[in-house]
């Protein structure tokens, strides 16, 4: 299992709950904000918010909701923002396949992850069959 | 629920052949599967040929709206309704294509203008074809 790098040092900006759609279009403004803050660029702006909306909605659709934590920090030099998607659904079965191109367990097009992490700098993930799914995402420009 | 829906409903406008839709709101997926519906209602309606949708104030476009979006231009080529997407941001146009959506069979146009256009020509094109 992939260990989630974490840094004391970080700063939180802010944390929601997911349970309604809207909730989600919120974050995604507050995420677009926050990458304004940061002075990132009209394009990594996009990429960041595109793809916490992937991770929302997979939290939303197969994990029940659950918890958005938005940071800020240093990684590897670079000033970052750091997004964590947690929820306690069902966990990921195989997370190569999940992974890949393509696969849907149903309701999507399958461009959920590997999409989500094809936008962003790093990418991590944690899963636990039963016990729930942690995605963190993060960007700097 | 369903008022705060209907609060947010997105307006169709029709102009001679066509539909014109802006979207200027930020959807979330439900106001996304609305719009659809929405549309092909208004398309089966009026008889419209063309649906000019004009994205240029979306900021972003993930996968859900971007599937929303080229299913509904398969499902208006079935009833006889060509739809052209305008005024894409070049931000979003870089983040479909790296998320993996190319949206094959969506026409675009750079604005509305060019849009109806290219709508315009269409219409001429199969009519003359007939």
């Amino acid at each position: 299992m992939m260990q989630l790098t974490s840094n004391t040092n970080w700063e939180t900006i802010d944390k929601h709950l997911i349970k309604t759609e809207h909730d989600i279009v919120n974050v995604r403004q507050q995420i677009r904000f926050c990458a304004k803050q940061l002075n990132m660029g009209i394009i990594n702006q996009t990429r960041i918010t595109t793809a916490v909306s992937e991770l929302l909605r997979n939290m939303y659709n197969y994990g029940e909701g659950g918890e958005v934590l938005i940071q800020k920090g240093m990684v590897d030099e670079h000033n970052a923002l750091i997004i964590t998607c947690s929820d306690q659904g069902p966990g990921i079965d195989n997370l190569e396949l999940a992974m890949s191109d393509g696969y849907t367990s149903g309701k999507g097009m399958g461009y959920g992850l590997p999409g989500a992490k094809r936008l962003v700098d790093r990418f991590e993930i944690e899963s636990e069959k039963n016990k729930g799914t942690i995605v963190r995402i993060m960007k700097w420009n | 629920m369903n008022t705060e829906l209907h609060e947010k409903r997105i307006p169709i406008i029709k102009i001679g052949n066509f539909l014109i839709v802006s979207i200027q709101v930020d959807m979330h997926d439900k106001l996304a599967i609305q719009l659809q519906s929405q549309i092909l209602e208004e398309i089966e309606k009026t008889g419209a040929k063309g649906v000019l949708i004009d994205i240029s104030v979306l900021e972003m476009v993930d996968s859900f709206i971007g599937r929303m979006l080229s299913g509904m231009a398969s499902m208006a080529a079935i009833m006889d309704a060509a739809v052209v997407i305008v005024g894409m941001q070049p931000a979003v146009a870089i983040t479909l294509v790296e998320l993996g959506l190319e949206m094959p069979g969506v026409d675009t146009a750079l604005n509305m203008e060019k849009g109806m256009e290219m709508l315009e020509k269409r219409i001429a094109d199969e009519e003359y074809e007939i």
